[in-house]
This record gives C-alpha cells, sequence and structure tokens, in this order.
C-alpha cells in the first residue's frame, strides 16, 4: 500500500510538473528555466522579422568574410574574397578570376584576418567593408551595396600582412603593416644576418572618397621588428597611427623563446598626416616594385587586374618629428584606441596587467624631448611620461579591447579564457566572464569608432571542445553573444564560425539594409557578351574559340539546342540572367566542365569556359531550383570530331 | 487501488487537455486554410476587373499613340520576350487581341505587381495553373508598362 501510495504521489507530481504548458515567462531570477526562458527570448528573432545588426566575421584560412545577424548568430552569407568559391564561380568564372592575380599568379587562396567598415567623422557610414589578406599581402574591398568584393590590391615590400586592413576616421587611408619583416627589396642573403637588414613596411593606401578605389601612397621603411596589429588615432588624435610591435629583438628563429626576451616591446606611433604632407611635396623615394591591382567594374560585371610598378617609399630618418616608440609590456597584440583618442591600449599578450598609453602625455613627452634613446633612429618615449595607467586585472593573455558607449572597456584574455570589463579613466574592473574556450578577438558594433554601438558583444573563441554535437576531429570555432546593455556582461548564445575568425566588424542593421542592392539592372548591364534581349542571343566562332552568347530567365536556356562544337574547340559560356526580379538567381553547369558552377543573379553576365574532350551530346542545366519548371530548364550540345565540318546552329523550340 | 490509479490517470488527462485549447485554435487555422485551397475561383467578369496594383484606371484615346508603341515595342523585345511571343502561346499567353480579353488596367498590373495577382487576382491565379510558370516581375515603372499596353493595341 504503501509503495503504491508513493507512487501516486509520483505520478501526481509529474503530471504538475508535466503540465506547466511552457508558457512561462515568469522572471524569477531563482529558477534557471526562467533565466533561460528570458536569455531566449533576446535572441529570439521570430520568422519573417530582422536581425538588428549585421556581424561581418573573418574566416582566417576559409579566405573569406561571413555576414551574420545579431542577435540570432544566424548565418546570411558567405562572401567571397579570396578564395575560389565554387558555390557561385567566383575565381572560376572568366570575370572573377582576374581578382585572385598577384605578382606571384593566380592565387586560389589567402588568410583572411581583420575586417574593418568604413567610417565617416569617426562613425559607421557601412559604404564599404575592408579585409586583408594576410599570406599574400593583399588588401580587398567588399561593397556593402553589393556585399560583393569589389577590388582587391596586392601590397609589395610586405610579409604576413597582418596589422591590416584598419582605416582612418574619414576613410582617408587603409593601413596594411607588415608581421614578418624582410629584406626590402628582396635580395639573396643569410637569414643569420636579419637584424638591422630587414626591414617592416607599414603601407597607407589611399581610399577614393567617392568610388573607394585604393592605391598605395607610401610604405614607411620601419625596422625589422613584426608588426602586429594597429589602430589609428580618432577625434583628438586623429592624424596618427599607432602600430604594436613584438620581436623588437629582431630574433629570426625560434621566436617564441627569443622574441619573448624583451620586458618591453614598443607601440610604434606614426603622425601620418605629417608625413603625407612630406610626400605630397615631393618627399619620398620612389622604387621599382611589382604589385596587382584588381578591380571589378559593377557595368561590365567584370575584373581587370593591372601590375603596378613603382611604390614610393619613406624612409623614417628623413622625416624626424613624424615617429615615435612607446614602451609597452609585453609583446602587445592588439593595439586599441579609446572613443575620445585619448587612450593607446596596449594589450600585452605576455603581460598580466593592460598597458594604457595617453595621448595627451605623448604629445608633451613629444615637446619635452622626454626621449629613453632611439632604434635605428626613431626616438623612444619615456615610459613612465606617456603612461596613463594600468588595468590589472589578474587575468591572463590579454589580446585585444573594445569599447561601449558608456566609457568602459572589455578586453579578451586568452590563456585565462575570459573576456574582462573594466572602466576607462580609473583602470578599475567591473566585471569578468568565462569564455568557452580561449577567446582570441571580440566585437561589439562601432567598438572601434568614435561612437560604439553598445548593446551586443560577442567573443571569437578559438577552441570548441564540447560545446557542440562532435563532427570528428573538426569543429567549427565557436561565437558567444553577450548582452552589454548592464553593469553585468549577460551571455546569452554560442553560435558555430566558419574558418577561423580572427576579428570580426559589426553595424546596426538600418545604416546598411536600405542600401542593398537587389538586381543588376539589365539596362545598366555593359558586358560585351551580354544578351539583355533573348533575340540577341547567338553563337560565334573565331578559330578554335567559340562563343556563346547565352540567356536564362524561367525556365529556359537561349538556346537550349547547339551544333557544330568540335573536340579541341575552347568554349565561352557567356550567359545573362534576364530575370529583373530580387532572389531569382539561376545556375549553369556543363558535364564535364573543368571548373565550377555559375551562379548568376538577376541582370547579371558571367562566362564559363569548356574544353569538350569528348565525341558526344552533353547536356547542360540549371543547378539553382527557379520555378516549378526548373527540372526542365536544360539543354544539350553536340560535340563533332574535330575534323567535322558541320556548321555551326542554335536554336529554342527548333526556331 | 486499481481505481486510484484510474483517477490519478484521468486527472493528469484534464490537466493535459486544459492545455489543448491552443492545439485547438491551430488545427481551426488549418482546417480554414485547407478552404482557402480548395476554394472555388470566384467567376468574374474580367471586362471589369481591374486587377490589383498601383493602376485605378486607365483612359485609352481612340487612336493609338505610335510613339508610344514603339516605345513600348522597346521594352517589350528586351524585358518580355524571353517568355512572351505575341501571336503565340509561348512560356506565357500571347499578348494579342488582349484588350478584348482583360482591361488595360488588369494588364499593368499584372506587368507591375505580379506576384501579388497570381495570389490574389482570380484570373491570375487560373493562368498561374495553367501555364506554371510565374508571371516575371520585371521591375518597369508605370510609364514603361503603359508604353507596353499601347504597343499591344498595335498588335
Amino acid at each position: 500500500m504503501k509503495t503504491t501510495f508513493k507512487s501516486i504521489v509520483l505520478l501526481l507530481s509529474a503530471t504538475f510538473i508535466l503540465s506547466g504548458c511552457g508558457n512561462n515567462n515568469s522572471k524569477s531570477a531563482g529558477n534557471d528555466g526562467a533565466l533561460r526562458s528570458s536569455k531566449a527570448e533576446k535572441v529570439y528573432v521570430a520568422p519573417g522579422e530582422h536581425d538588428s545588426h549585421y556581424a561581418f566575421i573573418s574566416g582566417g584560412y576559409s579566405g573569406n568574410v561571413t555576414v551574420y545577424g545579431l542577435p540570432s548568430g544566424r548565418l546570411f552569407k558567405e562572401i567571397p574574397v579570396f578564395s575560389q568559391f565554387p558555390t557561385s564561380g567566383y575565381g572560376y568564372s572568366e570575370e572573377t578570376k582576374p581578382m585572385l592575380n598577384t605578382s606571384f599568379g593566380e592565387i586560389p587562396w589567402d588568410d583572411a584576418h581583420h575586417p574593418d567598415i568604413s567610417q565617416t567623422n569617426g562613425v559607421l557610414d557601412g559604404r564599404w567593408i575592408f579585409i586583408n589578406g594576410n599570406n599574400t599581402p593583399r588588401i580587398a574591398r567588399i561593397s556593402l551595396k553589393t556585399f560583393e568584393t569589389e577590388e582587391i590590391i596586392e601590397v609589395p615590400n610586405s610579409a604576413g600582412n597582418h596589422s591590416s586592413s584598419f582605416i582612418t576616421e574619414n576613410t582617408e587611408y587603409v593601413v596594411a603593416g607588415t608581421r614578418f619583416s624582410v629584406p626590402v627589396p628582396q635580395k639573396d642573403m643569410p637569414i643569420a644576418e636579419y637584424k638591422g637588414n630587414f626591414k617592416g613596411a607599414l603601407s597607407f593606401i589611399k581610399v577614393d572618397p567617392e568610388t573607394g578605389r585604393m592605391g598605395i601612397k607610401f610604405q614607411i621603411m620601419m625596422p625589422g621588428f613584426n608588426y602586429d596589429l594597429s589602430h589609428p588615432g580618432r577625434d583628438k588624435s586623429h592624424g596618427w597611427f599607432f602600430f604594436t610591435t613584438y620581436n623588437t629583438e629582431e630574433a629570426n628563429s625560434l621566436l617564441e623563446v627569443n622574441a619573448s626576451q624583451n620586458d618591453k616591446d614598443f607601440i610604434a606611433a606614426i603622425n601620418w598626416k605629417k608625413i603625407e604632407e612630406y610626400v605630397d611635396n615631393g618627399g619620398g623615394t620612389k622604387m621599382p616594385a611589382n604589385y596587382a591591382h584588381n578591380v571589378y567594374d559593377e557595368h561590365t560585371h567584370t575584373a581587370t587586374s593591372t601590375m603596378k610598378k613603382e611604390v614610393l617609399t619613406v624612409n623614417p630618418a628623413d622625416i624626424p618629428g613624424a615617429i615615435y616608440l612607446l614602451p609597452t609590456p609585453k609583446s602587445p597584440h592588439g593595439c586599441d584606441v579609446d572613443p575620445t583618442g585619448e587612450y593607446i591600449i596596449g594589450n600585452g599578450k605576455l603581460s598580466a596587467d593592460l598597458t594604457i598609453h595617453s595621448f595627451t602625455k605623448m604629445l608633451d613627452a613629444i615637446e619635452n624631448k622626454k626621449f629613453d634613446g632611439d632604434a635605428y633612429g626613431i626616438p623612444i618615449l619615456n615610459y613612465e611620461d606617456v603612461l596613463a595607467g594600468a588595468v590589472k586585472s589578474g587575468g591572463l593573455g590579454p589580446l585585444h579591447t573594445e569599447f561601449d558607449d558608456k566609457g568602459n572597456a572589455y578586453t579578451t584574455f586568452f590563456i585565462s579564457s575570459e573576456v574582462v570589463k573594466w572602466k576607462v579613466g580609473t583602470w578599475e574592473v567591473i566585471d569578468r566572464k568565462p569564455t568557452y574556450y580561449s577567446v582570441g578577438h571580440l566585437t561589439i558594433p562601432g567598438g572601434n569608432s568614435r561612437k560604439p554601438f553598445g548593446k551586443y558583444m560577442f567573443a571569437m573563441n578559438k577552441i570548441t571542445k564540447d560545446r557542440y554535437l562532435p563532427t570528428g576531429p573538426e569543429l567549427e570555432h565557436s561565437a558567444q553573444l553577450y548582452d552589454i546593455s548592464g553593469d553585468k556582461m549577460e551571455l546569452l548564445l554560442d553560435f558555430p564560425t566558419h574558418g577561423e575568425p580572427h576579428y570580426a566588424a559589426a553595424i546596426p542593421a538600418d545604416i546598411v539594409k536600405g542600401n542593398s542592392q537587389k538586381i543588376y539592372r539589365l539596362d545598366e548591364n555593359k558586358h560585351p557578351y551580354a544578351v539583355t534581349n533573348q533575340a540577341d542571343a547567338k553563337v560565334t566562332r573565331n578559330g578554335n574559340e567559340v562563343h556563346i552568347s547565352m540567356s536564362m530567365i524561367r525556365s529556359h536556356f537561349t538556346p537550349d539546342n547547339i551544333e557544330g562544337i568540335k573536340v579541341g574547340d575552347k568554349v565561352y559560356f557567356h550567359i545573362t540572367n534576364l530575370e529583373q526580379d530580387f532572389d531569382v538567381p539561376h545556375g549553369f553547369a556543363m558535364i564535364g566542365q573543368n571548373t565550377s558552377e555559375l551562379l548568376i543573379m538577376p541582370g547579371q553576365t558571367k562566362t564559363s569556359v569548356w574544353e569538350p574532350k569528348q565525341v558526344g551530346v552533353w547536356p547542360f542545366y540549371c543547378t539553382d531550383f527557379c520555378s516549378a519548371l526548373h527540372q526542365e530548364m536544360q539543354g544539350y550540345i553536340r560535340v563533332s570530331p574535330k575534323n567535322s565540318n558541320i556548321e555551326l546552329s542554335w536554336t529554342l523550340d527548333g526556331e | 487501488m486499481k481505481k486510484v490509479i484510474l483517477s490519478v490517470l484521468v486527472l493528469s488527462l484534464t490537466l493535459f487537455v486544459s492545455c489543448g485549447d491552443k492545439a485547438k485554435k491551430d488545427s481551426s487555422e488549418k482546417e480554414k486554410v485547407k478552404e482557402e485551397v480548395v476554394e472555388e475561383v470566384a467567376e468574374v467578369d474580367p471586362m471589369q476587373n481591374k486587377g490589383i496594383g498601383p493602376i485605378k484606371s486607365v483612359t485609352l484615346a481612340a487612336e493609338v499613340d505610335k510613339d508610344l508603341a514603339a516605345k513600348g515595342k522597346e521594352v517589350y523585345d528586351q524585358m518580355c520576350s524571353a517568355c512572351h511571343k505575341t501571336d503565340k502561346k509561348f512560356i506565357g499567353p500571347a499578348p494579342k487581341d488582349i484588350l478584348e480579353r482583360r482591361t488595360p488596367e488588369w494588364v499593368m498590373n499584372m506587368i507591375l505587381n505580379p506576384d501579388e495577382m497570381v495570389k490574389k487576382d482570380p484570373i491570375a491565379k487560373a493562368l498561374l495553373a495553367e501555364y506554371l510558370s510565374p508571371m516575371s516581375n520585371q521591375n518597369l515603372t508605370e510609364e514603361q508598362a503603359r508604353a507596353i499596353l499601347e504597343y499591344f493595341r498595335t498588335l
């Protein structure tokens, strides 16, 4: 009987628990379930509603940029930048192949690190994103109208293009600093003679205010340190740029030991306005160089690559008073400037503390010549005379700091796996939250501008381990979203990120979404092989080169029967999507083609090359489900022997 | 004993059922959707139906405006001929003699607002069911659509 009674009680309690209808919106903090549901509400974006922010996250070794929504953590797009992308045909289509051209030839990949959104008056303007290729030094510019890469410029005299691609507060310049110093110009010499002979180039790339087009204005040939990260001065310090350095020891082997000897390395402070004036007045030395400049034209839908042959270099010794070194413990990584422009934060990755320099004190130290020697003729300022304070957090491995709109700063600590919130000016620690695991960088929308939007912060972690369902040895990295609107940071969400996100830039969606382009207008399509009217579709032969000017619309190709192609021909498919409605792309794939598909947006023309090797009748088809008759969107090409004399012919529906 | 267990079960069931209100509402909404799916297309007089969209009234002059029609042909050739042949059924219907079958407002609304038309306008719905390829929105201006309408008068 007792057992029966017990089981009845159990059954009853179970029933009561089960019959909670799931509409429990109580906010009692003591109840974990309630806490979870209130957090869930903060990241829940109802079906059909939009996220409030865009996050643009670098893919590191994927070479690309991914676009996420915040607070949902949903992935919206992968933007191909430095890597071939068979999904759309980027880097495979004839129009985009030139985008990947370099002085080393076509390179199908790079390591994309630090995206930075264009600014006007120190505020995010949402026009472009710049991002660096770290391996074969390049800077790319992505349009936030089309969310496509529009331009890539190679950076000569550079190696490990890491202290990049940060922009000045009116997007006057995007900088590209070298992490690995190299001989300049390159030459055959013993590696052991590194010290004193290698150079670290800091490149200042001018950005056209209307078009965004980039051109290298000057390169400063700095001592052979490793230039790790950088940020521009802003507001009061606008006109300066700050670069962290490590390996001031100038070691060339076993750097993890030999480049960690000095207690302090430097933050290099560069008065770029002064140097700009100097080169505008004829200063600097032109030297021969060889670097690619690749530009995508939105009207011809085609990229062209131009090799540039010269670059203007500046020797620091020739322009005294423009460059100073601020001693900073120890092997600092992130170099961050607060929204007021007064504080320059050195995130000393081998130091327990954060070092904060004062811009005002720096100017005073310069004026009063408070120097502590020099490095290769560049004055070193007295540490105590430029120091504003230090954050003694107890954390280990500080990497990167961003700011909110309430005078607080947030720093990631890699070794102790945490984000620490502290007060700018008093340096007191307000809050700390663990990250899962081993956080690298963090992002606050506008967090490296004069105007941060301090609602969200996300941390990009290097190690995922047990946070997600396991997927074999390789796991996506994990980002974590925090609500930073209150005194304490609140962890809201984990979301997986693609590649290795080294860094990100985020922006309120309203600044960008109204300008997002929906289609390419047919009447603005100036591609030389565009078919903007189905009646103009045609096939032409020039020797063994065949050009098929083809159109597509739901759901047929014109033409869709082609004869007179021969083995050994080089066949160019130039395909125009005649749709003019938002989100009606078509795809194109050809059997046996040694390249990727094409994904063609409304009003756009793309080209793919096919070299038929076998006699027969070969099909092609649309790869993007476009209508109820998508399965019917196909065609045939007859391939005849090399010596056949079948005339070229092309038809649709027998006409 | 059995009785006790039974009553507990009944109690549990009651509790579950009390949560079922929402589910009930869902299913009745589903039924409504189902009803809509099998809804008969209402009989409409096509010559009275102006369609749905920005065009409320069009006045056609007695004489065809030749310049406007020529402009219309240009736009039609570029933007429409991939799916329409003037005198025979192709991907979509032929526009020849369209104004004997439809009002000018309907024609322009079909050009300018096809997505909503094929969802709500009974004639457009029936056409989609017949042809299956949806009428494309080619993002034309009202001026362009008006010019195409004038061109259709010449066919």
